[in-house]
């Protein structure tokens, strides 16, 4: 019987063979949406980190997820980035790529670019060689083997370079890099990526004020190019660089909408904003 | 052209040994062969053949270093059980030589190896056929353990076993590996191995010639696998492979499928340590399954620590040293080396975490911080 239904789960008509897909087609954004995320469900032995969570983001567009400690905020970007297996739902990046189905380089190699809570950059290499190894480019081993900077590759290096202020420190270990630096090297790292989709954990964590200004203006003028989604606890940081505005609350989306309409929700003002006002 | 001088170049970046190492490589193997071909036994500058075969079973020892710290050193995959291609690289090599024994054998049989005779087969077994032409027992050397480690690989990279649960399994397969070899009925002479080796290609294995040739073939290897090494590591890819070490998941989302980078290194560092194993059994003259026991593994771990892991030279310094120390060692007290090795291993753990090529760096450090010392004590005083 067994067999019977593997030739039939083979055979289904409405699925194609993994081998007969086209090579990564490009991103469809028709609709203006290029992240869909529906009905998603995650447990963690029995906790629901994610509870039936509905979420779209636009085209181009910069969003904050706010919400308290265990909202969710960080295993939804799990889930996008194909760390955390779901339970339930639907992802999709534009209208045609299934994002439970890939792995998280694929995942990335579709241009979904992700800064960490926590700054991870290798610290037993140089500035240089981070941002190179984070290139857009073929990531297979025989093209790594072989590769050789491009000239637009090494103006792009310069060019981040200068836009996260490490130009000086170029050729020095990550690791020997303070805390803030280490911030704008991972977001050198995404930026020389070129990614579509830009997610973003808690990105003013341990900088001083005035790196936390220049990080706001960095993430303002990515939106429009890029499609921005930002975490954050921080927020002054939050009001001073959202358009919309995602309350999360015990996996499920409390709010949407502008700062000043999530403010003015009472159910935000009772579970959340409340506890600091 | 271009090739040729980025070939040049890549040597001569700071920091680099390539080309020392080469050059050091080169001259101690031309020296100590003419040394032993053309200077009269009288002479006090005579290098004996012995020492030539000791030289080159250390050379063949530093390619199996060499192998070991590429995955350990590079990728952080800590492999105890790099014996195993080691030996099995040794026994497609023992297999060729003794297919070209011929009928010199006690039995005198021109088709079947002693140990078959002995055990009364009357045909080769199938996987004996071809071994007797030396370009597909080359194959074999290389093939067999090439593909042991890409499926052995595949399966534990893919489903993403790391750490020490992987070490153990390298141990595991080299045991098992070992006990089915001493098995007579696996056909490859069970514990005593393929041993009374005659003749490679024609030349006479016990002649002062051919143990010089077979040295320097083994020197010539060590350099050019020591050099391509050094040119995968330094390639972007090398950056990704040390990447892996210090951040899997990170690389991951950078969009490297890390465990196949994992699975093609593991497969290379294989392949150097079987072209070891078929140099080393000429030289020695004998396989035999004690060479896949796992102690054998561990011990090329403590060479690559001794020396110092992570860098190239490091693993063929380690290695030398601590197999002269342990030529010396047997010598005076054999039952004690164990001991010692295990005391070099505890020593240089806690002392010295980057080994021997460390040494320099971590005193220099350390005459920095005194002297920072002395000065912050003199602003003070």
């Amino acid at each position: 019987m067994t067999a019977m239904d593997n030739a039939r789960e083979l055979m289904r008509p409405d699925r194609v063979w993994p081998f007969l897909v086209p090579p990564a087609p490009p991103v469809d954004v028709s609709h203006q949406v290029l992240l869909y995320v529906e009905g998603l469900s995650v447990s963690f032995d029995g906790f629901k980190a994610l509870n039936d969570l509905n979420l779209y983001i636009n085209d181009g567009e910069l969003r904050c997820l706010i919400g308290a400690n265990g909202a969710g905020k960080t295993t939804l970007m799990d889930v996008i980035t194909g760390k955390t297996r779901c339970d339930e739902g639907s992802v999709y990046f534009g209208q045609t790529h299934n994002l439970l189905e890939k792995s998280e380089p694929e995942i990335a190699q579709l241009g979904i670019g992700r800064k960490f809570q926590k700054p991870t950059v290798f610290e037993a290499h140089t500035v240089f060689d981070n941002l190179e190894m984070s290139l857009k480019t073929a990531k297979g081993i025989w093209q790594t083997l072989m590769a050789r900077l491009a000239p637009r590759e090494l103006d792009l290096i310069d060019q981040v370079l200068d836009t996260i202020g490490l130009k000086e420190q170029r050729f020095m270990l990550a690791g020997a890099l303070s805390h803030g630096q280490k911030q704008w090297l991972e977001i050198g790292m995404l930026l020389v990526a070129e990614p579509r989709l830009l997610l973003i954990d808690e990105p003013v964590a341990g900088m001083t004020a005035e790196e936390t200004e220049r990080t706001a203006e960095l993430l303002t003028s990515l939106a429009g190019d890029h499609t921005v989604v930002v975490v954050e606890h921080d927020m002054e940081f939050v009001r001073s660089i959202a358009r919309t505005v995602t309350v999360l609350h015990q996996g499920t989306v409390l709010a949407e909408g502008s700062m000043e309409q999530v403010q003015n929700n009472r159910d935000v003002i009772e579970v959340y904003l409340g506890e600091e006002a | 052209m271009n090739w040729l001088t980025q070939l040049f170049a890549a040597g001569r970046t700071p920091g680099n040994r390539v080309l020392p190492f080469v050059t050091v490589l080169f001259l101690v193997t031309t020296l100590a062969s003419m040394a032993n071909l053309m200077l009269p036994e009288s002479s006090p500058l005579h290098v004996s053949t012995y020492t030539i075969t000791l030289l080159g079973k250390y050379l063949s020892y530093a390619m199996l270093a060499l192998a070991v710290d590429v995955i350990w050193g590079y990728c952080g995959i800590l492999s105890l059980g790099h014996g195993a291609f080691f030996a099995l690289g040794g026994y497609a090599m023992g297999m060729y030589l003794m297919r070209q024994i011929g009928d010199r054998g006690v039995y005198g049989n021109p088709e079947l190896p002693d140990f078959m005779v002995f055990l009364n087969w009357d045909s080769l077994p199938w996987y004996w056929l071809g071994m007797d032409q030396f370009w597909f027992a080359m194959l074999m050397v290389l093939a067999v353990p090439g593909l042991l480690a890409f499926v052995f690989g595949w399966l534990a990279f893919r489903s993403r076993v790391t750490g020490v649960y992987l070490s153990i399994m390298t141990q595991a397969l080299t045991y098992a590996l070992m006990l089915a070899f001493f098995r007579n009925e696996m056909g490859f002479g069970g514990n005593n191995g393929l041993t009374d080796f005659k003749d490679i290609l024609g030349f006479d294995l016990q002649s002062d010639s051919t143990r010089v040739a077979l040295f320097a073939i083994t020197a010539l290897m060590l350099g050019l696998v020591y050099v391509l090494s050094h040119l995968i590591l330094k390639s972007r890819m090398g950056k990704v492979i040390v990447a892996i070490r210090d951040g899997e998941a990170r690389a991951r989302f950078l969009g490297y499928r890390t465990d196949r980078y994992k699975v093609w290194l593991f497969v290379f560092s294989a392949l150097i340590a079987a072209m070891a194993g078929a140099l080393y059994v000429p030289q020695v003259g004998i396989i035999n399954p004690g060479e896949f026991s796992p102690l054998n593994s561990i011990e090329v771990v403590v060479w690559v620590a001794v020396g110092g892991r992570g860098t190239l030279y490091g693993a063929v310094i380690g290695a030398l040293l601590v197999n002269y120390a342990k030529t010396r060692f047997t010598a005076i007290m054999p039952e004690g080396w164990l001991f010692a090795l295990g005391a070099l291993f505890v020593l240089v753990t806690l002392y010295l975490p980057k080994g021997l090529v460390g040494l320099g760096g971590q005193l220099a450090a350390r005459r920095e911080r005194k002297a920072g010392k002395a000065t912050h004590q003199e602003a003070h005083s």
